[in-house]
């Protein structure tokens, strides 16, 4: 194992950007800031659905944002081929709506909350996702 | 009307952390999860730092009757570790590991006008849409 690319102190500062969301949602709201949730439910359920759609029409405003405050451009690269995309983008709707958490959903707010599903779906997701990458990546 | 605004603030808030932590970029995500051949370490700082702050907030609120512009928590109530979770969690980690998009760096980078990201959020929510109807047709509502 090399270690390159490393940038922790820009992913630290990030991280606590993600974490000041999900307590502004949490302290707010009542509600966890999970991702893959808040889009399904937008696109499911009537419930809170202007809520979810106004924090989904804000993530992607973050980057805008960030470009116009800072003049940095953001580096940008998928090398995959469309159909894997499409199947890879099938794969993480299925899987996080089975599996009831994503990256953030369990990742983040479930392990703040030491939920111990969580924590196992976590441990689950990135065992497959580092075995995925190393089969095919 | 201030959950509203709340919700929006809190989405451009997570959608700047994930564009300060580059993780709206697949290659970052891609290198972390090269576990075994070039490792870029750096979302674990990703997760440590939001983890931190969160953390704490979610204890010393838990007591709380309720939030600030809403009536109550809604916290999944589910405990058990079941099939769902081991299999889902499985799925969505192949699919992460196939391109190195989450549901979320995916969203933000709709921002970015990038095609591919058009393909794989539209995929997602098939994916989404098709769980639905499954469920609906074969598995008994629980």
């Amino acid at each position: 194992m090399n270690i390159i690319n490393f940038t922790p102190i820009s992913a630290f500062a990030g991280g606590l950007l993600i974490g000041l969301a999900v307590i502004l949602f949490f302290v707010g709201n009542g509600r966890l800031a999970g991702v893959s949730g808040i889009v399904n439910n937008a696109l499911v359920s009537k419930q809170n659905r202007t809520d979810n759609f106004l924090f989904i029409v804000g993530l992607i405003l973050g980057p805008i944002f960030y470009v116009f405050f800072t003049k940095n451009n953001i580096p940008f690269l998928i090398t995959s081929s469309l159909p894997t995309i499409i199947i890879a983008g099938f794969l993480v709707g299925i899987g996080t709506k089975v599996g009831r958490g994503c990256t953030s959903g369990h990742g983040i707010c479930g392990i703040s909350l030491l939920s111990l599903r969580s924590i196992i779906a976590t441990i689950i997701f990135m065992i497959t996702a580092i075995i995925t990458v190393g089969l095919f990546g | 009307m201030m959950s509203k605004i709340i919700s929006f603030i809190s989405g451009t808030i997570f959608g700047v952390g994930l564009t300060v932590s580059k993780m709206i970029n697949p290659e970052k995500v891609l290198g972390f999860l090269d576990l075994f051949g070039q490792w870029d370490p750096s979302l674990i700082f990703v997760m440590m730092g939001a983890i931190i702050i969160s953390a704490p907030v979610f204890f010393s609120f838990r007591n709380k009757k309720k939030p600030l512009f809403a009536d109550n928590f809604t916290i999944p109530t589910v405990k058990s570790i079941d099939k769902n979770l081991i299999i889902g969690s499985g799925t969505f980690g192949v699919g992460w590991g196939l391109v190195g998009f989450c549901p979320g760096p995916a969203i933000s980078s709709l921002a970015l006008l990038n095609t591919y990201s058009v393909f794989f959020v539209l995929s997602m929510l098939g994916g989404f849409l098709l769980t639905k109807l499954v469920n609906k047709i074969i598995v008994a509502p629980q």
